[in-house]
This record gives C-alpha cells, sequence and structure tokens, in this order.
C-alpha cells in the first residue's frame, strides 16, 4: 500500500469519530497555545522591564540623600583627578508643582531643576524645540522643557514652543518639549515632567537648600562600576556618618545593578511561568495519552478485522502511527496559531513576546506523546493473533 | 489437488486444571471445489477448527497444510498474505468496520492487495453486485439490515476471488430469507468452483453441502460425501 493511501485510510479513521477527534486535538491545542503563550507572557514581562531600567539611562549612577548633598559635594564629584570615569554631575532638585496655561492647569508630579547634562545622563533627549544651556543656568533664566503628558494635556492642538506657562506663581517660557519615554515606569508617568536650569526652580520654587539627588553619568556603560567606586570614595570623604547610625545618608543608585537585578527577577518568573505550562503540557499529554489508549483499546477488534482480512502489522501500526500523527501535528499547529492570535493581545497588563524556542519545544513534546502513545498500544494490538484481537472486548 | 490437508490438528487453551481441549487430534483433507459442512454442539471445536484453517489461529500441536505450504512456517508478513489473497472468511457476527461505507468494506482486503483505487472500486461495486446489493454501496453497517451485512461481508470475502472460502456459522443471525440469500450465494460460488467450508447449527443448511463432517469433543464423528439439496 502506498504511504498516500495510508494517508487516506489515517483520515478516514480520524473522520470516523470526529467528537473525540476533535477532543484529542483540543488537548494538545491548548497545552500547546499555554505553553507558548506563558512563556511569552513572561518573557514579554522581562523586556518591559529592561526597557523601562533602560529608559532610566545604563551609564548613570544616581545618588539620593536626605539634605547632604549640598553643593560642595557635587561639585567634588566633578573632578578629573580623584573621578576620571565620571562623565558629567548633574545636581536635582524637584518638586510638585501646579502649572496654568491660558486658564487650563496641570499638576505635573516631577517639576525637576538640573544642568543641561541632565537630558543625557537621564536618557530624556529633547525633540521639540531646544533645551536649556549652561548659560541659562548661570543666569538663572526660567525657561522649560515639557514632557509629552504635560505638552498633550495643556497645549491640545497648539505648538508650545514660546508660550508662557505659570508654576506656582513663577512666570517660565517654554522652549522645548521632550521625546516621548518608552514606556510608562511604574506609578509614576514618566512624561509627566518639566525640566528647567536649577538656579531658576531654586530660585522661584524649592529654595536654595540640599539637593534632592545627585545624577552622575558614567564616561561609558562599561565603566559604571568603576566611576560607582570613586563617586563612593569621594561621598565617603565629604559626608560625615555619625557614628551610632545604622544606614549611611545617602544611597548610590547603579541603572545597570539595577537591571541585573530586574532582569534575574524577570527570569525567575519566566521559568516559573514556564514551569506552570509546562504542567499544562503534561497534563495535555496525559489527556492525549488517554485519549489515544482509549482509541486504539477501543479499535481492538477493528485491528482484528483487518488482519483477517489480510492486513500486514506494518500497515497497520503505520495507519495508527499516521492517525495520531495527524491529530498531534493538528492540534498542536493549531496550538501554535492560538498562540500566535493570542500574543497579539496584552495580558494582565504585559505585552506578550513569542519565544521561538517555545513553539519548537511544546510542538515536539506534544507531537512526541502523541507518537508515543498511539503508537505503543497499537504495536501490541497489530502484534495480536486476529483471533485474540477479534475476540477483544 | 489438496486445497487443505490438516494432519492430527490439536487445540489446547488455559493450563493446569483449567485446561480445555478444543480439538483432540483433528485430520481431515479437502479437495478442490468441494462444498464442505461442519456441524456439531457448541464446544465441539468447529470454530477453533474454522479459526486455525483460516490462519487467524494456530494449532497447539500436528500441521496444516493449504495448498501444499505448511502455515506454520510462515512468519507475519507471509500469513498476512494468505489471509489477503487466498481466503475469504465469512463471520457469524459480521465483522464489518463501522462507520465505514459498504463500499469501502469490501475494498479494503483490495486495499491490502494493493490494487490501485480505481480498479479496487470497479472490482468493489461487482462483488456488491453480485451480492444484490450495489444500491447499498454508500451505506454504513449501522443503516444496514443483519442480511445486508452479512452480504457485504459475504462480499468482501469474495472480492479477492479467494480459492477458499470459510463461513462460520454465516446464517446464524440472520431469518430465513437472508439465510436463503447467503446460501443462493455460497451456492453461485461453489458453482464456479470454489471451495467452500461452512460451519451450521441448521440441518437444512447442511444439507447443501457435498460433504457432512460432523465434530464431537473435538474429534471426527463422522466425515460422509452426500447427495446435495437444492432449494
Amino acid at each position: 500500500m502506498s504511504v498516500f493511501e495510508v494517508l487516506r485510510f489515517a483520515v478516514r479513521g480520524i473522520g470516523a469519530n470526529k467528537l473525540r477527534s476533535g477532543l484529542t486535538m483540543l488537548g494538545i491545542l491548548i497545552g500547546v497555545a499555554a505553553v507558548i503563550l506563558l512563556v511569552a507572557v513572561g518573557n514579554g514581562s522581562a523586556r518591559e522591564v529592561a526597557e523601562r531600567i533602560e529608559a532610566l539611562g545604563t551609564k548613570t549612577l544616581t545618588i539620593q540623600g536626605n539634605g547632604v548633598l549640598t553643593p560642595g559635594v557635587a561639585k567634588a564629584l566633578d573632578d578629573p583627578v580623584l573621578a576620571p570615569d565620571v562623565a558629567s554631575v548633574s545636581p536635582v532638585v524637584s518638586t510638585q508643582a501646579t502649572l496654568t496655561y491660558e486658564g487650563s492647569d496641570h499638576s505635573v508630579q516631577q517639576f525637576v531643576g538640573s544642568y543641561p547634562s541632565y537630558f543625557g545622563a537621564s536618557n530624556s533627549p529633547v525633540g521639540n524645540g531646544a533645551g536649556f544651556t549652561d548659560d541659562d543656568v548661570a543666569r538663572g533664566r526660567r525657561v522649560v522643557v515639557i514632557g509629552q503628558t504635560v505638552a498633550e494635556e495643556m497645549f491640545t492642538g497648539v505648538d508650545p514652543i514660546g508660550k508662557e506657562i505659570t508654576a506656582s506663581g513663577a512666570l517660565f517660557t517654554v522652549v522645548g518639549v521632550l521625546d516621548e519615554k518608552s514606556s510608562a515606569s511604574g506609578f509614576m508617568d514618566a512624561n509627566d515632567v518639566v525640566i528647567a536650569p536649577l538656579t531658576a526652580v531654586q530660585q522661584a520654587l524649592t529654595g536654595y537648600g540640599p539637593y534632592n539627588s545627585i545624577v552622575v553619568e558614567a564616561a561609558s556603560s562599561d565603566k559604571v562600576s568603576i566611576a560607582q567606586s570613586q563617586v563612593s570614595l569621594i561621598l565617603s570623604q565629604r559626608i560625615e556618618t555619625t557614628a551610632n547610625a545604622t544606614t549611611q545618608p545617602y544611597r548610590i543608585q547603579n541603572a545597570s545593578q539595577l537591571l541585573e537585578t530586574q532582569t534575574e527577577t524577570a527570569d525567575t518568573f519566566t521559568t516559573l511561568l514556564g514551569a506552570v505550562a509546562g504542567i499544562s503540557l503534561l497534563v495535555g499529554g496525559i489527556g492525549i495519552t488517554n485519549i489515544m489508549l482509549v482509541t486504539v483499546t477501543e479499535r481492538t477488534r477493528e485491528i482484528g478485522i483487518r488482519k483477517a482480512l489480510g492486513a500486514p502489522r506494518r500497515v497497520i501500526l503505520t495507519q495508527f502511527l499516521a492517525e495520531a500523527t495527524m491529530l498531534s501535528l493538528l492540534g498542536g499547529g493549531l496550538g501554535v496559531a492560538a498562540a500566535l492570535i493570542g500574543s497579539n493581545f496584552t495580558i494582565v497588563g504585559v505585552k506578550p513576546v513569542i519565544v521561538p524556542s517555545s513553539i519548537a519545544l511544546a510542538l515536539c513534546v506534544s507531537v512526541a506523546i502523541g507518537l508515543f502513545f498511539g503508537s505503543v498500544p497499537a504495536n501490541r494490538a497489530a502484534g495480536l493473533r486476529p483471533i485474540d484481537a477479534l475476540r477483544y472486548e | 489437488m489438496t486445497v487443505l490437508d490438516v494432519r492430527a490438528v490439536t487445540k489446547v487453551y488455559g493450563e493446569g486444571a483449567a485446561t480445555v481441549h478444543a480439538l483432540r487430534g483433528v485430520s481431515l483433507t479437502v479437495e478442490r471445489g468441494e462444498y464442505v459442512a461442519i456441524m456439531g454442539s457448541s464446544g465441539s471445536g468447529k470454530s477453533t477448527l474454522m479459526h486455525i484453517l483460516g490462519c487467524l489461529d494456530i494449532p497447539s500441536a500436528g500441521r496444516y497444510l493449504l495448498d501444499g505450504v505448511d502455515v506454520s512456517r510462515l512468519n507475519d508478513r507471509q500469513l498476512a498474505l494468505v489471509r489477503n489473497r487466498r481466503i475469504g472468511f465469512v463471520f457469524q457476527s459480521f465483522n464489518l468496520i463501522p462507520r465505514t461505507s459498504a463500499l469501502a468494506n469490501v475494498e479494503l482486503p483490495l486495499a491490502y492487495a494493493g490494487v490501485k483505487a480505481a480498479e479496487r472500486r470497479r472490482r468493489a461495486r461487482v462483488a456488491l453486485d453480485m451480492v444484490g446489493l450495489a444500491d447499498r454501496a454508500d451505506h454504513e453497517p449501522n443503516q444496514l439490515s443483519g442480511g445486508q451485512q452479512q452480504r457485504v461481508a459475504v462480499a468482501r470475502a469474495l472480492v479477492t476471488e479467494p480459492a477458499l472460502v470459510l463461513a462460520d456459522e454465516p446464517t446464524g443471525n440472520l431469518d430465513s430469507r437472508s439465510t436463503e440469500d447467503i446460501l443462493g450465494i455460497l451456492d453461485e460460488l461453489h458453482a464456479a468452483g470454489r471451495t467452500i467450508l461452512l460451519i451450521t447449527h441448521e440441518g437444512d443448511v447442511a444439507a447443501r453441502a457435498s460433504r457432512l463432517i460432523r465434530l464431537f469433543d473435538g474429534q471426527i464423528a463422522s466425515d460422509v460425501r452426500q447427495e446435495r439439496v437444492h432449494s
């Protein structure tokens, strides 16, 4: 019998019991789709975390401290001898403020005052218009660069460049709009921000106290840890720690360290999801096994008839193998399709990113299970004497 | 020419205290073109003998030669070939493949013989026509009456044109009209020169054969040639 003939027999066998075939395929479909989708969700969330942290800038160190980050400390960090791997130092003051423009008002989360180097260090490039200059900082000019959210909220349909806005009573001129930041990080909208020269913000809003934080940019992303040790040495000399204090009054945050930790967490998450998906594939596999066993056992009599009519063992085996292969391939293929369609939707706030190897793995496992548990009982039945197979109840 | 040559065949089921001797040394020869009826009470071993003759079962001891070939020496593949080419088997319980059309059922032995699809369909239709079921070709077994199912089974047994037709109580589950149909077909086959072995309980069915063998307790009690009764 030709291969084509055997395949036709298999199609007929599948068609002879549509409900059971359908249920078998459904089991495989769910198992395969679950594995691919869950792994994709884990992968997607890992990507998202990585993107968020990269948006903060991977070359930067953020020093946060309570009342200890004085202008003297900031100046000391900008030292080509003691800290040769520090590219720029941007002291940051930030506050909340209510902005008004022609009657519309908007409460901005972060009204930041800093140096021009802050744009590069915080990975927030100016898209439209221009940033401010060192000269603006020196003279305390009241100019601002606004984030996308602020631009959308306050200047609907109007070009914000050159317009004057009021922030807590002080008048600022908009000179630029920031590029949209990749993703909103956590609870805070990264685009809901206003950046102005440090001196202007201190003068108009915060007063001349210590800075909220200092953003230090390393010369390159692989020099971040060297820059960090240089910075921490300078800080330990400059800032006195009280003898009995359990915590330091300042904290150095390293974006790439953060990235590593977060990636590890995300990897764990992906592994966990993968394990859950693996269990669902296993359960699906047991379902396939069960149905294959029942199918073949139920058809032992039919195998007996076929043998009595002169079907060689090989032909019977090939038929059942072809049936099992078709069912598992069809079910697996539909599962992949379902997963691909499902990955276009956002699942629990995460945009899934398909991992190609998970497709191969899920498909292989389901087909292997289908084949194995389709062929083993079929082989047993095909090996029976025709009369024993015929008498099988 | 001798088609069947059975020599001192025994068949034992089970072990120890539960041992059942289904056949206790049966020897017989059947010549080409004979029409043999086998009778016997249930448990006399007639079905066991038939299964051995049809290569569906193997004897515990003794030799069975089919067309001069010792069947016990054949491997699985060769046995499949023998079942397919030499023997047409009709079961009491029809044994059609469920959810498969009558035509596809009849085609099945031809498919295993490697006959091409178009030729297969033609021959299957001829066989169905012979048993008078040409118009039921697309019906599935559960849409056919018992008599019709058995006629499909007969068509399936004769479609490969086997020299030997074995029928294990083919009319056991049928009413008198269907019985007459089936026996008529067997008569035609016999007239065409086929060798037929038939198991039956009924005397008037056995009367159609040219030779009558009675089995008792796994042994041949009598073996007589008789005048055939035509309906």
